[in-house]
């Protein structure tokens, strides 16, 4: 599985290019079109991820979210999954940190250690990704996207944690 | 929404930093402004590298073809999306990147794909039926690979760290299927 995925990117880069040699296009100029676009894009979308980053980090390192789950205290899992739970979808940056803290506390063949790596691996930062997307595209108005969203991150939450108990 | 969200983030952050004493906040926003910028350089090559390879997959009609053969899975999905349009080989790359775990690779065909959607999108300021829909696949992706954790849990000594794998696969695949779900009610509800 891991060959696979070092291999993918490889394999379409070479397809891409004998294709476009079979069709006769002219590679090298349409290669320089894209990286031309690639710079614009990156550009574009550079306002809103730094935004994001910097309002993130206020909210993350003011320790509310840390603080205010240590003081839920709820039977049905783990306390330490709240915090990853409520930081997956908005910082990947500090809920990888808390896995590591995690995964080196407590193990990662524990419950919490495998809970906290479904959580992690299932589910990607909601907030990031559709602050980022819609900039791009100067979309304003973004109707239900945000609770579709979290709505499925609190479904990945919740299965995480049956899936564990019963297999 | 998302002036909200930002302003929130911003006020409920700096009053609790200043009740609870924690002054370290004015430095914290300067380190994330740097962290900003090392995302920027750190986005760029992958952008141009992938904008570089699509570009001549585009003019050979390599997406093209793509785009027909995924035309009749994914307009399930996206009703909204003409046939044949390379929107489909954009959405389908995309998909595709992000269960390999390579999330990186997948965001320019996700912002191409998105491009798409917005040029036949009636209203330019609102997010589209497509574009809510591609969304929620993104964030609650189908993950087949997640690369980072296996890494990460291989460093703490896992007996076996390919053990998360299957759950991984169930959890994202249930999550990604009832977000669809959700999204879809949300439509159907609107338009009773």
């Amino acid at each position: 599985m891991i060959y696979i995925s070092k291999i993918i990117i490889p394999l379409i880069t070479i397809i891409v290019i004998i294709y476009g040699l079979i069709k006769k296009v002219d590679i090298y100029n349409e290669f320089l079109e894209g990286v031309k676009e690639g710079l614009h894009l990156s550009l574009d979308i550079f306002p809103s991820m730094f935004a994001m980053i910097i309002s993130v980090t206020v909210l993350v390192k003011s320790n509310i979210i840390t603080d205010l789950t240590s003081l839920i205290n709820i039977n049905l899992f783990p306390k330490e999954i709240l915090p990853i739970a409520i930081l997956r979808p908005i910082s990947s940056s500090s809920s990888l940190m808390i896995l590591n803290s995690i995964l080196s506390r407590y193990g990662p063949d524990s419950m919490v250690g495998k809970i906290a790596s479904i959580i992690t691996g299932s589910t990607d930062t909601t907030i990031y990704i559709i602050g980022m997307y819609y900039a791009s595209v100067k979309i304003k108005k973004i109707k239900h996207s945000l609770i579709v969203g979290l709505l499925a991150d609190l479904t990945c939450v919740i299965i995480s944690i049956i899936i564990v108990n019963i297999l | 929404m998302i002036n909200y969200l930002f302003a929130s983030f911003f006020i409920i952050g700096i009053v609790y930093s200043i009740i609870t004493g924690n002054l370290n906040i004015s430095s914290e926003m300067l380190t994330a402004s740097r962290n900003g910028l090392d995302l920027l350089l750190s986005i760029i090559p992958i952008m141009c590298l992938w904008l570089g390879i699509m570009n001549i997959a585009k003019k050979s009609g390599l997406l093209d073809k793509l785009a027909k053969i995924l035309t009749p899975i994914l307009k399930i999905i996206f009703p909204e999306i003409p046939d044949n349009s390379p929107c489909f080989s954009y959405i389908g790359t995309n998909i595709i990147m992000n269960m390999l775990g390579l999330g990186n690779a997948a965001t320019p065909f996700g912002l191409k794909a998105i491009k798409e959607m917005q040029s036949f999108n009636k209203e330019k300021d609102t997010a589209s039926r497509s574009m809510i829909t591609f969304l929620v696949m993104n964030t609650a992706c189908v993950t087949i690979m997640p690369t980072t954790i296996i890494s990460l849990r291989m460093l703490y000594g896992s007996v076996s760290p390919e053990q998360v794998i299957p759950y991984i696969i169930i959890t994202s695949s249930l999550s990604c299927l009832i977000g669809l779900i959700i999204d879809r009610l949300f439509y159907v509800v609107k338009n009773i």
